[in-house]
């Protein structure tokens, strides 16, 4: 096993790489989009109610089946596995931006208009800080969950670590192929957990002072 | 370094109050809801005077928060209309509207995201003030209501107790020097004490700064003691009465008030009654650090068993007895937190419950910011009530 590793150091370093990147990029367009949506949803109950179940029956869509039917419009490649990457990462942090959102003390609201700040003031001044740490608990969430899928998006030949897994267990039963999809795994788990430490510290970052737990 | 307080007459206060306010004219205003019967505020007519405090009385429900919420255009007026002065806000921007009007709700609303500093700072920023300006006036306000700018400055409102987050309230609300103040139940989320300290610093700064100022509350002994005028609402924010507290209490309009205010009650009179209307004891008073035997000297010279300890700033700390004094060699700091004090514009009624809470006799009487009036013993307020009755029984 450790020699397998050695020997594809490089292919591993550079798969790895290709699904940080995938995931990364994929969880920040999926958090803008899902902030957006978020917005434009929470001060309706009736739309927040249609976004939440979205998110619920989204969450159980199998990643497998979801990629199965985007091969049919977008071919094999990177763009079926960046749509499903970015639609699984975006429903997490959809759900806890709007729970977020609906759970700022109405009493801050009203006093941030009334004393005169207009409604997009009030948004982005006052109610997406306040309600950044549960979005941010969203985001990890969707980022951790989103690495799975990232690695079942090389099934349509989509770029990572993925790659080494398939291969491993299409040969099953062959030299190194459990090596293989030993390799793959364990590169995920690892990369998740950086990638986790370093939210935590970002969210240590960007959550302000005064509502830190 | 000791000196002695003369007693504080009756009347100093009240006078030359300056008026920076805009007095407020509500025509006709109304607010229907859709699928409700009757309108929540039907045609109300009133003027709120420039300069003076109006307090909106009457049972939850009754549509006085609506319609202090309209006053500001957190609520649009279904019909009516709202001046300013001689202005006619009704067709205003609502934002540009808030923010030359001050707005405290209940618990300050303080944002748990942000420094004091910079809640306070808010307003003037929107305005465009620039960062100096922000920064002074920021220091000026904390100090205003009572709070060390140095001290509370940077801090976080989770920070601070129940009564400093409604000072700062307050203090936010007053930053851009609105010249009008809407208050939403401002006192209603702090202790008893708490809250009429509060009052207390309310009508000091209200002394100081003539704004205008309307104020809701459910409770009538609250709206009696800040309120120059009372208006008395019924359901549909119907006004009942409108008048001084003297009027509302001695002549209630309709049995209504009469019932909601409690009228009539002896006991009443003491919520009418100030501090400032009995004759205070001139108290001898000592700064802290500097040294014991002189205090004690001025003290016996005048014939007083206690000293009132003064802070740098001329706040009290503590009143040691004399016993107590000798035994040191400088007036020591220590800080007597359930040393009781009253305002001069307090209600006989606030300082008769201080001293219950406080087990004392007696309470130490401020005037202005910095400045000792006196101190109020229970015999004069026993007198005052016994005047009180003797008047009524007569």
């Amino acid at each position: 096993m450790w020699d397998y590793v050695l020997d594809r150091r490089g292919q591993i370093a550079q798969q790895a790489l290709q699904h940080l990147s995938l995931v990364v990029q994929c969880v920040l367009l999926g958090t803008v989009l899902a902030l957006l949506i978020a917005m434009a949803v929470y001060r309706s109950p009736r739309a927040t109610a249609l976004a939440n179940g979205v998110s619920a029956i989204g969450l159980t869509i199998p990643a497998f089946a979801l990629l199965g039917i985007l091969l049919a419009p977008f071919g094999f490649g990177i763009t079926p596995a960046v749509i499903a990457v970015t639609f699984y990462a975006a429903l997490p942090v959809l759900r806890n931006a709007v729970v977020g959102l609906a759970g700022v003390d109405p009493a801050l609201i009203e006093s941030a208009r009334g004393m005169g700040m207009s409604r997009l003031a009030t948004l982005l001044r006052v109610e997406v800080p306040l309600a950044w740490p549960v979005i941010l608990a969203g985001v990890r969430t969707s980022t951790q969950m989103v690495m799975g899928i990232a690695a079942i998006a090389a099934y349509v030949l989509g770029p990572g670590l993925g790659g080494f897994i398939f291969t491993g267990l299409s040969r099953l039963g062959g030299a190194n192929a459990v090596n293989s999809a030993l390799t793959g795994t364990i590169a995920v788990v690892l990369l998740a957990l950086v990638l986790d430490l370093l939210l935590v510290l970002a969210g240590r970052l960007t959550t302000p002072r005064g509502i830190r737990v | 370094m000791s000196e002695t307080t003369a007693p504080t007459g009756a009347t100093a206060v009240d006078t030359g109050r300056r008026a920076s306010g805009l007095p407020i004219r509500l025509e006709g205003v109304t607010k229907r809801y859709p699928g409700q019967g009757k309108p929540a505020v039907d045609a109300v007519t009133l003027e709120l005077p420039a300069g003076q405090t109006t307090a909106f009385v009457g049972p939850s429900g009754c549509g006085k928060t609506t319609l202090l919420k309209m006053i500001n255009r957190l609520i649009e007026p279904t019909s009516g209309k709202i001046f300013l002065g001689d202005e006619d806000v009704t067709g205003q921007d609502p934002d540009k509207l808030r923010r030359r009007i001050g707005y405290v709700i209940q618990a300050g609303g303080l944002f748990p995201h942000m420094t004091v500093g910079a809640n306070v700072a808010l307003v003037p920023k929107m305005l465009g003030w620039d960062k100096k300006k922000v920064a002074g006036r920021v220091e000026e306000l904390l100090d205003l209501v009572g709070l060390d700018p140095a001290v509370y400055r940077d801090r976080y409102p989770r920070e601070l107790s129940g009564g400093q987050q409604q000072r700062v309230g307050v203090a936010r609300g007053l930053a851009a020097d609105p010249p009008v103040l809407l208050m939403d139940e401002p006192f209603g989320a702090v202790d008893p004490i708490t809250r009429q300290r509060l009052q207390d610093e309310m009508l000091r700064i209200q002394d100081e700064l003539g704004k205008t100022i309307v104020c809701v509350t459910h409770d009538f002994d609250e709206a009696v003691k800040l309120g120059d005028k009372i208006v008395v609402f019924d359901v549909g924010a119907r006004v009942v009465q409108h008048g001084t507290p003297e009027e509302i209490l001695s002549n209630p309009a309709e049995q209504y008030v009469a019932d909601f205010v409690g009228a009539g009650a002896t006991l009443k009179q003491l919520t009418l009654a100030r501090v400032e209307d009995v004759e205070l004891r001139r108290v001898t008073t000592a700064v802290v650090g500097t040294e014991s035997a002189a205090a004690v000297a001025a003290a016996r010279a005048v014939g007083d068993d206690y000293v009132v300890v003064l802070d740098s700033r001329g706040r009290p700390v503590s009143w040691p007895t004399l016993a107590e004094l000798v035994r040191t060699t400088t007036v020591p700091g220590t800080v007597d937190t359930r040393l009781p004090v009253v305002g001069l514009r307090s209600t006989l009624n606030d300082a008769l419950d201080t001293m219950l809470a406080a087990s004392q006799a007696g309470v130490v009487v401020m005037g202005g910011r910095d400045d000792l009036a006196g101190v109020l013993t229970i015999e004069s307020v026993m007198a005052a009530i016994q005047q009180a009755r003797a008047a009524v029984a007569g």
